[in-house]
């Protein structure tokens, strides 16, 4: 009774009572779950792991370290290559998640958190390409200011502050992005995978 | 048309038929043929890194151009001394109907050209004729600043030979003689320290360099173009050289393209605003009339579905 | 500092214009790929296990 009025008992019936262990970990889907546009979700999971795995490379040697390094123009590589492939992954998603209309059944949640990974990246990979302190960077960074200047967001983060976008790439972003993709897999998890549309049924 | 098919409400835990299924050797196996793709991808094609501009470059590769923008930014005439806010008050900014964002924000980055890009970095110079011009410009009311500058600047564009212009009449004040001292502060790679660490001895923010850059009539803006990076060449989506850029910022660049956006005064503030609306509209496309409709109207989940229905009907 | 496998894209991009259109062919590439991999996840054929009846039994 009393773990009912504690605050943790609130949170562990709200969080971990709503799931049973197949839930979370699942070793068995419903006999519908068998097509390849499944596999597009945990594809853009894994090229979100070569991004940490590269970006913490790059961060552990420091910004400059890769335009003098092979190895680390290497690094580098695998990092945009990385990007360009979460991008496709993560759209192709989007497309099978679309013409299957994943948002019935108290789904809408789970649509919501997918469309905040993707902007999130958007904003994510912005900042990485605006840190490259190379040309394009240059270019890409005195162009967009003009953008969010005339949002007023130019007032609080400049694109021209290199140090304020390295921060931003490095620490907060990424935080920001892992939370909403956990949040949106447990939701996925939560929900289970949706049912067929059926003839009849909505 | 009706089939013989239960009902399945997607809202009720699934009850049915299920299959075999590895949720942790999935993630390993989507990380390991991922992983090895993008090290191949790296391998295969690298990545660009075109060398960045300084003062220094150029400086050395646009001498005129660099005389004339100093000139402009002592004059006022630029596009960041008329820019408005975040960085000064000389401008509008944009508006959209009549709400001016960047207004409510306010000025929080203070950029005063003349003096953030010329005058700031020639005080740490010690020659006494460099000094002497700082302290008559810096004693010179603005009318008079300006109209030294001013006549410097028209005289540098009908002329163009920067820093060999002589003044016969004595209408340009000490603004040859700082324009010319910074010149050589660009040359000798000084001017590059000098706007990066007036804050702090960490080079961190560059705002300085990239403005006045940004102001630039030619060095920048042809490289820029020359690489195919314009804003009226698609350009954020690009890259430099013949790398993928990103191309999810198709639709964002598209605007920009085309009318009413295409030549309008507040065109960032127009599509900014636009690819919000979009943005949001994806984010609730699920409650939206009409478009959560088309996955019914063009069955495309007859085809990812095709074995179960198929088992169905069976 | 290149590798034996590199392939060089350190040259002016190739652009396809068409109307207020244009995108370079690193772009398009992509685009083209994105298309191309989801038409093959709709009709590739997956792996078909066995379907049970019954859910698999929990403890």
């Amino acid at each position: 009774m009393s773990e009912k009025i504690s605050w943790t008992g609130r949170v562990r019936s709200a969080t971990l009572e709503k799931f049973e262990p197949e839930d979370l970990l699942p070793d068995h889907q419903p006999a519908y779950v068998a097509s390849w546009i499944y596999v597009f979700g945990v594809a853009t999971l894994a090229a979100f792991v070569m991004l940490i795995a590269s970006g913490l490379y790059l961060t552990l040697e420091g910004p400059a370290w890769w335009h003098t390094s092979s190895v680390g123009h290497y690094v580098n590589s695998v990092h945009l290559w990385s990007v360009e492939l979460f991008f496709v992954f993560m759209v192709v998603h989007l497309w099978g998640k679309f013409w299957m209309a994943a948002w019935r059944g108290r789904r809408l949640a789970t649509w919501i958190t997918g469309c905040l990974a993707f902007f999130t990246s958007i904003i994510t990979g912005f900042t990485g390409y605006i840190i490259q302190s190379n040309f394009d960077s240059q270019w890409i960074s005195t162009q967009a200011k003009d953008g969010f200047n005339a949002m007023g967001i130019g007032a609080f983060f400049n694109t021209l502050n290199t140090g304020q976008a390295i921060l931003l790439h490095v620490s907060l972003l990424p935080l920001v992005l892992g939370a909403i993709v956990v949040w949106h897999v447990i939701l996925v998890r939560r929900r289970g995978v949706v049912p067929p549309i059926e003839v009849g049924g909505e | 048309m009706r089939r013989e098919l239960s009902s399945v409400d997607p809202s009720k835990k699934w009850s049915g038929p299920v299959r075999e299924y590895d949720l942790i050797k999935e993630l390993v196996v989507a990380v390991v043929v991922v992983g090895l793709l993008a090290l191949t991808l790296a391998a295969l094609f690298s990545s660009p890194d075109e060398k960045a501009l300084t003062m220094n470059s150029w400086s050395h590769e646009a001498p005129a151009d660099f005389v004339q923008t100093a000139a402009a930014e002592l004059a006022g005439t630029t596009t960041s001394a008329s820019y408005g806010p975040p960085y000064n008050k000389n401008g509008e900014g944009q508006n959209i109907g009549p709400i001016n964002l960047s207004k409510l924000a306010g000025v929080r980055i203070p950029i005063d050209p003349a003096n953030s890009f010329v005058i700031e970095p020639l005080k740490s110079q010690s020659d006494p004729i460099t000094t002497a011009a700082v302290s008559q410009w810096l004693a010179a009311p603005s009318k008079e600043q300006s109209s030294w500058a001013n006549a410097y600047s028209d005289a540098l564009l009908k002329d163009g030979k920067a820093l060999t212009l002589t003044d016969a009449a004595g209408m340009y004040g000490p603004v040859p003689t700082l324009v010319t001292a910074l010149y050589a502060m660009a040359k000798s790679g000084a001017l590059d320290g000098a706007l990066t660490t007036s804050d702090t001895t960490l080079p961190t923010n560059f705002t300085k360099p990239l403005l006045f850059l940004g102001d630039s009539g030619t060095y920048f803006p042809d490289k820029a173009s020359a690489q195919h990076l314009s804003g009226d060449q698609w350009g954020v989506m690009n890259e430099t050289g013949s790398w993928p850029g990103q191309s999810w910022l198709w639709l964002y660049s598209f605007w920009y393209q085309i009318e009413p956006f295409k030549s309008s005064g507040n065109a960032d503030i127009l599509v900014m605003s636009l690819m919000g609306i979009l943005s949001l509209g994806l984010l609730l496309l699920p409650i939206l009339p009409v478009l959560p409709r088309i996955p019914y109207w063009i069955p495309v989940h007859r085809l990812i579905w095709r074995n179960w229905y198929n088992k169905k009907k069976n | 500092m290149r590798n034996f496998l590199e392939i060089s894209l350190n040259h002016p991009a190739h652009y396809i214009t068409f109307g207020p259109f244009s995108v370079s062919a690193g772009n398009l590439s992509i685009i083209i790929a994105m298309m191309v991999i989801f038409t093959l996840a709709l009709f590739m054929p997956f792996p078909n296990h066995e379907d049970h009846k019954v859910k698999g039994s929990k403890k």
